[in-house]
C-alpha cells in the first residue's frame, strides 16, 4: 500500500514539473490597451476617449454602489491583467488600495479626479465618521469596507464628476494618462476626447439654462445621499440631504426632524429618490412635508443600457430633466 | 418636563410612526425571546439575519428591488434554516445550537456566492433592512398583522410550549403536540425576525426580541411574570431610545438597543430575583 503511495506521488511531482504549452507567438494585429476602471461613470469616459484602442472592464458596474462594493478574485486577477486602472480618488474607493496589494497590479494607477478641487461635505452633522455612524448591516461584510471607507481625508465630498467642469478635467486626465501608456495612440485619443469636450460642453449649457428657467425660490431639493454637493454648485442648486455621503451612515430623529422642519419653513418642492439606496426614509419625509417626490436622480452608477442614464452626459440629461420637471410646477 | 417628552411625537409624523411600530414589536417580540432564553436559544436572531440572505438574494435575482419579494425569499430561506435546524436537533445528536449554527452558515456561504453570481454590488441586506424611522403604512400594517398572529398563536400553544421548555420528555410521553408545537414556535420566531428587519434593521429587531428577556430573568419567577416585564421594558426602552435620538442626535436603533442594554445592566444589579447588589447584604440567620 505504502509503496503505491510513494509511486503516486512520485508521478503527480513529474506530471506537475512539465512545462507548460508554449505560449502563442505575439498577435500580429494590434493588441488593444486593458484598462480597468473602478466604477461604471469613469467606465464610460474612458470608452469615449479610449475609442476603438482600448478595451474597457468597470468594476462597479450599472446600478451599483462603489460605497459598498467588496472586489472579488475574479476582480483581483482582471485587474494583473490591465495595462491601466482609473479611479476617482478623494475617498470613493473605499477598497481599492487592498484590491491594488492583493492583485499584484504592477500598470498605471490612474486618479482621475487629479486637480479637481474638491469640497467639503455639508452641514455640521457631516461631522460624524463614517465608522462611528456605521449602519446595522452585517458586521462581517462591512467592517472592513468602513474602515477604508472613512480615509478620504475626513470629510472630503468625491463625488467631483457631478459637475460638468470637473468632468472635463477627468476627461483631460484620462487622454494625458492613456497617451502616456500608449503613446502611439496619441492622435486618437486626442480627437477623441476633442470631440467627447464638445459635447461635455454643450450639455453644460443646456444644464445651466435648464435651471436658470426655474424661479429662484424653487431651486432646492432633497435627495436621500449627499452626493450632489458638486452639482449644487455648480448649477446653483440648494441640496439638502438626511444622511451623510456614503450611503452606509444612519440617520438619527434629530436629522430628520431637522430636515421635515427645513422642508416645512423653506417650502422645499421636491423630493428625488436615487438608484443605490433605500427609499422608504424620502418616502416617509415626503408624505409628512407634502413633497413632491420628483423621481430618481442618477449619482454614484449609470443605468442599465436599457435605463434613462447608460452614460455620463445622458445621465445630466436625466437628472436635468427630472429637476426642472419637478420644481417648474 | 412632560412638554420635552411629547413634544416630538406631537410634531412629527415619523415620530408617531416610530412610537406605534415599536409598541408593535414590544408587544410581539419579546414573548418570544423569554421562550427562546429559556430554551438556550439566544443567539438564533443573530444566526438569523445571516441565514436569510440567500433567500432575499433569490427574491432580487427574480424581482429585482422588490422589498415584497426579498422579504418572501428571506422568510422561506430563514424558515428553512431554522426548521431544518429544529429537525437535525430533535432526531440527531446535534443539539439545537450546533445545528442552528451548521445551517445558518451554509446559508450565509450560498447567499453571499448568490449576490455575486449576479456581478452587482448592491448590498442587498443594506437595502432590505429597514429602520424604524421610515416605517410606511406597509410595514406598519405587517408589524401589526405579525404581532396580532404571534399572541394568540402563542396564546394557543403556551401550555405545551412551557412544558417543552421544561420537560421535554414528558411532553412527548403524554402528548402529540410536542413537534407541531416546537415548529410552530420556530415558524414564530422567523416571522417575527424578518418582519423586524424588514421594518427596523437587524439590530433592533433582534435587540428588542432578547435585552428585554434576559434582563426579565431578574424580576420574576414565572414565565408569565417574564413576559410581562420584557414587553414592559421593551417598550418603555424604544420610547426612551426615540427620545433621546431626537434630542442627542445618535441613530435610533442603536439608542434603543442601548436603553435596553442599560436596563438589563440595572436588573443585573438591583433586580428583585438574583440581582447581585441584593446578593451582597447580610442575611437574615434562619433559626429554629
Amino acid at each position: 500500500m505504502q509503496n503505491r503511495l510513494v509511486a503516486l506521488f512520485g508521478a503527480a511531482l513529474l506530471l506537475l514539473g512539465q512545462p507548460g504549452g508554449v505560449q502563442a507567438g505575439d498577435q500580429v494585429t494590434r493588441e488593444k490597451l486593458k484598462a480597468v476602471a473602478s466604477f461604471s461613470i469613469l467606465g464610460d469616459m474612458v470608452k469615449n476617449v479610449g475609442g476603438d484602442r482600448v478595451e474597457v472592464t468597470t468594476l462597479v458596474g450599472p446600478n451599483g454602489d462603489a460605497h459598498v462594493f467588496s472586489p472579488t478574485p475574479a476582480d483581483a486577477k482582471t485587474l494583473a491583467d490591465a495595462d491601466i486602472f482609473f479611479v476617482n480618488g478623494l475617498g470613493f474607493e473605499g477598497w481599492m488600495e487592498r484590491l491594488e496589494n492583493a492583485s499584484g497590479f504592477t500598470g498605471a494607477l490612474v486618479v482621475t479626479s487629479g486637480g479637481v478641487m474638491p469640497i467639503v461635505m455639508r452641514g455640521e452633522r457631516h461631522d460624524h465618521d463614517a465608522e462611528d455612524r456605521g449602519g446595522e448591516q452585517d458586521h462581517a461584510d462591512q467592517a472592513e469596507n468602513e474602515a477604508y471607507d472613512s480615509q478620504g481625508g475626513g470629510n472630503t465630498d468625491p463625488h467631483a464628476w457631478q459637475s460638468l467642469f470637473n468632468g472635463k478635467i477627468y476627461v483631460t486626465n484620462i487622454r494625458d494618462a492613456l497617451i502616456a501608456v500608449d503613446p502611439e495612440g496619441q492622435e486618437t485619443y486626442e480627437a477623441n476626447a476633442a470631440k467627447y469636450l464638445t459635447a461635455i460642453d454643450a450639455e453644460d449649457k443646456a444644464v445651466r439654462e435648464a435651471i436658470a428657467k426655474l424661479p429662484e425660490a424653487r431651486r432646492k431639493i432633497i435627495t436621500s445621499h449627499d452626493a450632489f454637493g458638486y452639482f449644487g454648485n455648480a448649477y446653483g442648486l440648494e441640496i439638502v440631504a438626511p444622511e451623510g455621503v456614503s450611503t452606509e451612515s444612519e440617520a438619527s430623529a434629530q436629522d430628520v426632524a431637522k430636515i421635515i422642519r427645513q422642508i416645512r419653513e423653506e417650502k422645499i418642492p421636491a423630493v428625488f429618490l436615487e438608484n443605490v439606496t433605500d427609499r422608504r426614509l424620502l418616502d416617509q419625509i415626503a408624505s409628512e412635508t407634502g413633497a413632491k417626490i420628483g423621481g430618481v436622480l442618477y449619482s454614484d452608477a449609470l443605468s442599465g443600457s436599457d435605463g434613462p442614464a447608460p452614460t455620463y452626459l445622458d445621465m445630466f440629461r436625466h437628472n436635468a430633466g427630472a429637476l426642472t420637471a419637478a420644481l417648474s410646477s | 418636563m412632560i412638554d420635552t417628552l411629547v413634544q416630538p411625537f406631537i410634531e412629527f409624523a415619523f415620530m408617531r410612526r416610530a412610537l406605534v411600530g415599536s409598541l408593535a414589536i414590544s408587544l410581539t417580540a419579546p414573548p418570544i425571546g423569554v421562550f427562546l432564553v429559556l430554551r438556550r436559544m439566544s443567539l438564533m436572531g443573530d444566526a438569523m439575519g445571516h441565514a436569510i440572505l440567500p433567500g432575499a438574494a433569490i427574491g432580487y435575482l427574480l424581482a429585482g428591488l422588490s422589498l415584497f419579494a426579498m422579504s418572501l425569499g428571506g422568510f422561506a430561506a430563514g424558515l428553512a434554516v431554522a426548521l431544518a435546524a429544529g429537525l437535525v436537533a430533535r432526531s440527531t445528536v446535534i443539539r439545537e445550537d450546533a445545528s442552528l449554527a451548521g445551517f445558518y452558515l451554509v446559508s450565509l456561504a450560498l447567499g453571499v456566492m448568490l449576490v455575486s453570481m449576479r456581478g452587482n454590488s448592491v448590498d442587498l441586506l443594506h437595502v432590505l433592512f429597514g429602520t424604524v424611522l421610515a416605517l410606511d403604512d406597509g410595514a406598519l400594517l405587517l408589524i401589526a398583522a405579525i404581532a396580532t398572529a404571534s399572541l394568540v398563536t402563542l396564546a394557543v400553544i403556551y401550555r405545551p410550549l412551557v412544558l417543552e421548555c421544561f420537560d421535554p420528555q414528558f411532553l412527548r410521553s403524554v402528548s402529540a403536540w410536542s413537534s407541531p408545537t416546537h415548529l410552530l414556535f420556530l415558524v414564530l420566531v422567523v416571522l417575527n425576525l424578518v418582519a423586524g428587519f424588514q421594518a427596523l434593521g437587524t439590530l433592533m429587531a433582534v435587540g428588542i426580541m432578547l435585552l428585554p428577556a434576559v434582563a426579565a430573568r431578574f424580576w420574576a419567577e414565572d414565565v408569565g411574570g417574564m413576559i410581562g416585564v420584557a414587553i414592559v421594558s421593551a417598550f418603555l426602552s424604544s420610547v426612551t431610545g426615540l427620545l433621546v435620538s431626537y434630542y442627542v442626535n445618535v441613530p435610533t436603533g442603536p439608542a434603543v438597543i442601548l436603553a435596553c442594554g442599560a436596563f438589563y445592566l440595572l436588573s443585573m444589579f438591583v433586580g428583585v430575583r438574583g440581582g447581585v447588589l441584593w446578593s451582597l447584604l447580610p442575611r437574615k440567620h434562619l433559626e429554629a
